[in-house]
Parts: structure tokens; sequence; C-alpha cells
């Protein structure tokens, strides 16, 4: 077994009584106080997470804008300096290698963020596939950058005294430079739960400080650490995809329903042609968001029925903290994708029915506006 | 974990259920080192009553918010009764492990199962144990 790695802040991990547990290579607190107290907390204060294992990778040069807009399915041209885009990495057969956040730094300068179980996917990956040229240098900053997200509806009131930036001048999915407690960071107001907040990137040596720094600032507030359990049920609610459970190498983002995301109508990108033949070939499944009409709880990878036979299955399906009920997102036939559609969750030898409900499921949480701010087609330069 | 209760008055398994003879029937819940390690629990599914269970074997299932754990029958016999108050409630099981989260009532078949549990002070050392 190799060796886990872990995040700059392993050691306060421990400090404040978190369970550790491996996740996509690193050594992750998966909870703190308990799970539902720190989705409820980030739901209705705040919550505080370490996503220092999230990989961030730059481009610069002159070709940076031109390699992105080939490698990266969202508009890359069209994003203003200080802006961020949901996109996603696809392979030549039209599926997700990973899914990424785009920021414009500068007119000749970008990075990703991207999952921390494909840094190393994502890297050869893009190595292979952007033009070998002198105006373009790719730069893996993952170990030297920490990335801490503060999430909920009082973020903004914990971090204003601190922060050396007006953040009501940040609109959702842009970022600005400045200092937070005297430490440079770059502060997105991006976030994967739903609620509103912020990530905040710094120097990996200053992550423990910023952290502890804004546990300070939130105690009044009601601030909680939260760990990756939290953040799977909040980013579910949210209706938010894991990758891993919604996307994967063999995934249409068309299946996932990002086509929003997915710049189908202008210019070429890799997968491009792939995608728009499976698109024209008619889908055959769809991700839906459903509840459970009869007790239990539904998890990833338990079957879906439907008069008898078998016609999907869960991606991710959990208890809701926020709903006190049973959610899941699976994949079905498209005839079975209409809201109100119903099927059978196989758990443990019993088909417990299912119905689709809207998503995001939890309102406010909405994914489009966590993953879409301006709510326009993103296709639109 | 040094602030695990252990009560000296039960019996327990090594799959972290403890047992409370009561005249002819035992209480059977999951120990505190269960549900804390479990984390904030929100699913039981019980057996029926009246079906047999054996020991050693799953009679039920525990959720919690991100993991799916087996109950393990400490002794063999017929359900009497189930706690049905943790169909809407199951987070007594967190709160109340050793009394309102109990979790089924079995009429052993065999007596002589219940005296080869663990007492308090060998559960103690079987979760230590594991954590060493």
């Amino acid at each position: 077994m190799t060796e886990l790695k872990r995040t700059p802040l392993f050691a306060l991990h421990q400090k404040l009584g978190a369970r550790m547990v491996p996740f996509a290579g690193f050594e992750m607190p998966v909870q703190y106080r308990g799970v539902i107290d720190e989705h409820l907390a980030v739901r209705e204060r705040a919550g505080l997470f370490d996503v220092s294992h999230m990989g961030q990778i730059h481009f610069a040069g002159a070709e940076a804008c031109t390699a992105l807009e080939w490698l990266v399915t969202c508009p890359i041209d069209s994003l203003k300096v200080g802006q961020v885009r949901y996109g996603l990495l696809c392979n030549t057969d039209g599926g997700c290698v990973d899914d990424v956040t785009v920021h414009r730094l500068s007119e000749c300068e970008y990075f990703l963020c991207v999952n921390a179980s494909n840094i190393e996917k994502d890297l050869a990956w893009i190595t292979a596939n952007a033009p070998r040229s002198a105006n373009l240098t790719i730069d893996d900053r993952s170990a030297k950058t920490g990335l801490i997200a503060l999430q909920g509806p009082a973020a903004q009131s914990i971090l204003a005294p601190l922060a050396s930036i007006d953040l009501a001048s940040i609109k959702r999915f842009y970022f600005a430079t400045g200092k937070i407690g005297g430490i440079e960071a770059l502060l997105a107001r991006t976030g994967y739960t739903g609620s509103p907040g912020y990530e905040i990137y710094v120097a990996a040596d200053d992550a423990a400080r910023l952290f502890e720094l804004l546990l300070d600032a939130g105690q009044s507030a009601g601030i909680e650490p939260a760990g990756l359990g939290a953040r799977d049920t909040l980013r579910l609610e949210a209706a938010l995809p894991l990758y891993g459970h919604e996307l994967d190498d063999t995934t249409s983002p068309l299946e996932a329903g990002l086509d929003r995301f997915v710049k189908l109508e202008q210019g070429q990108f890799l997968g491009a042609d792939a995608i728009v033949h499976k698109r024209n070939a008619g889908l055959s499944r769809k991700l839906v968001g459903f509840e459970l009409l009869e007790r239990g709880i539904a998890r990833a990878e338990y079957p879906i029925t439907h008069q008898g036979k078998t016609v999907g299955v869960v991606t991710s399906g959990t208890h809701s903290p926020s709903l006190g009920k049973a959610i899941g997102l699976a994949y079905v036939p498209p005839a079975l994708s209409p809201l109100g559609s119903e099927f059978e969750v196989w758990v443990r030898n019993r088909g417990l029915r299912a119905q689709v409900v809207a998503t995001p499921f939890v309102s406010g949480t909405s994914a489009k506006t966590a993953a879409n701010p301006s709510g326009k087609a993103v296709g639109k330069p | 974990m040094s602030d695990t209760e252990i009560p000296d008055d039960l019996r327990y398994s090594e799959e972290d259920e403890w047992l409370r003879s009561e005249d002819d029937q035992c209480i059977v819940g999951v120990t505190d080192y269960a549900q804390q390690q479990l984390g904030d629990i929100v699913f039981v599914e019980l057996p029926e009553v009246g079906s047999d269970v054996k020991k050693g074997q799953p009679f039920g299932v525990i959720e919690s918010v991100k993991a799916v754990s087996d109950l393990y029958a400490p002794i063999s016999g017929e359900v009497i009764e189930v706690n049905s108050a943790l169909a809407n409630q199951p987070e007594l099981v967190n709160g109340d492990c050793y009394g309102d989260g109990w979790i089924v009532s079995i009429a052993p078949s065999n007596e002589a199962e219940i005296e080869q549990l663990l007492d308090a002070a060998a559960y103690a050392r079987h979760i230590a144990d594991r954590n060493a």
C-alpha cells in the first residue's frame, strides 16, 4: 500500500479531534463533532473545510487560452480576469477525464482546480493533449497550495473584518486577491456545498494559520470545522456531481445533465465530436434526483429496476440531514427521467419505491447558480 | 477511547453488541464504542418479531450517514420484541445506547451462549487490542 499523503492541516485536524480516513490518496478528516451537526452548521451558520488535497494546475503564456479552449468544455476566451467557470476535461470518446473549475488570473494566465484523485491523470492527459509550445508552461502547484473552504450564510460576515478585499465586490464565481489576517490569499466566491461561501487559496505553509484564524473569528457566529462526511451530504443535497460517482471516463457530460457547461455550438474542443455524435444518436441514460418513498437509505451502486427489469444504478445516496429523508442521484433510461417517474431501488434484496424529484433537493442550494452564477448560457461569449 | 462507557452489569460480543439478561429474555443493543464509531445513526433495519436469530449471524442493519453495518446476534434464539421507536428515532442509539436505544429482545435457545460472552473488563480489553 502506498503511503497516504497529508495536507498541511493534518496536525490541526488531530488537535481538533477529527476522525481521519483515507480519501483520494490523502489522510483526511471525515468528521469532527458529527456529520449532521457539521452539515447543519453550514446550512444555518458556517463550516470550515480543509480541501487542500485538491489539485491546482497553472497555465501561463501566449498559448494558454488556446490550449485551454481545446482542453476544457467551457468557453475560456470569454472568461474575464478574476472570473471562474466550471467545465469538464473530456476524452476523445466524450467521457469525462475530470470536472474542474477554471480561474483566469490575467490575460495569459489561468489555473484549474481539479479533483485530488485525478491530479496525476489530469497532468498526464493535459501533457499529452496540450500543444507543445515555447509559449505555454504548465505547472502543477497542488503540493504548494493550501485550500480552505468557508461555507455558510455567515461566511461573509466572518471574513469581512479579516479581509483586505471588499467582499461585496466579489460576485458569485469571481475571485480577488489580497490579504486575510495578513496572509496572502486568492479568495474565490465558489464552493461545493450549495450554501454561499468562499474557497480560499493560500501558500501551503499558511494554511493551518488561516484555518485557526477563521475558526477563532467565526466562533461567535457558531462556525464548526467540517469534514468530508458533511461535504458529501451537502453537495448531494445541492445535486452537485462527484467525480467517480456521477462522472467518470465513460460518462458523457450530457448524460450527467451538464449541457450548459459544454460549448457544443462554439468551435472545437477535445471530445466534442463524440459528444455531438452521442447526442444525435440519442442518450441511453440520464442522471436524475430521487427520493425513497419507503423507509431505507439508497447507497451508491444499488441497482434500480422498473417493471421487473434492471434499468439503472444509484450513483450517490444518503440520508439528507436538511430534509430528514433518503435522497440520491441515479442513472436511469430517459423515459424514467421526468419528474414524478417511479422505479425501485434495491436495498438488501428489497425493492423500495422511489420517485424522481426536482434538483437541487434543498431549495436555495441551486446547483445552477453555484456552477453558473450569471444564469446566462455559458456557451455564449 | 477512555470516554467509552462499558457498564459492569452487561455482557458483550466481539461485534460490539451488549446483552442484558432479564428473566427469560435478553435485551440486546450496540455498545457506546460502536455508536461512537458509527457516528450519526439515521436508520435501523430490525428483524421480524417471531423470527429466529443465530449467534454470530447478521440479524439487522444499522446505518449512519456514511456507512452501512450489519448487526450480529450475540446469542441464538427467537426475537420476541423489537424497539419500534427506532423507526422514527434511530438517533436514540446515539443518545442512549444502553437504555432507550436498545434494539431487540431475544428469548435464548441456548443459555450457555450467554456465559460465553465477554464481561465488561474483557470487552474493554477487546476494544483496546483492536485499537492497538
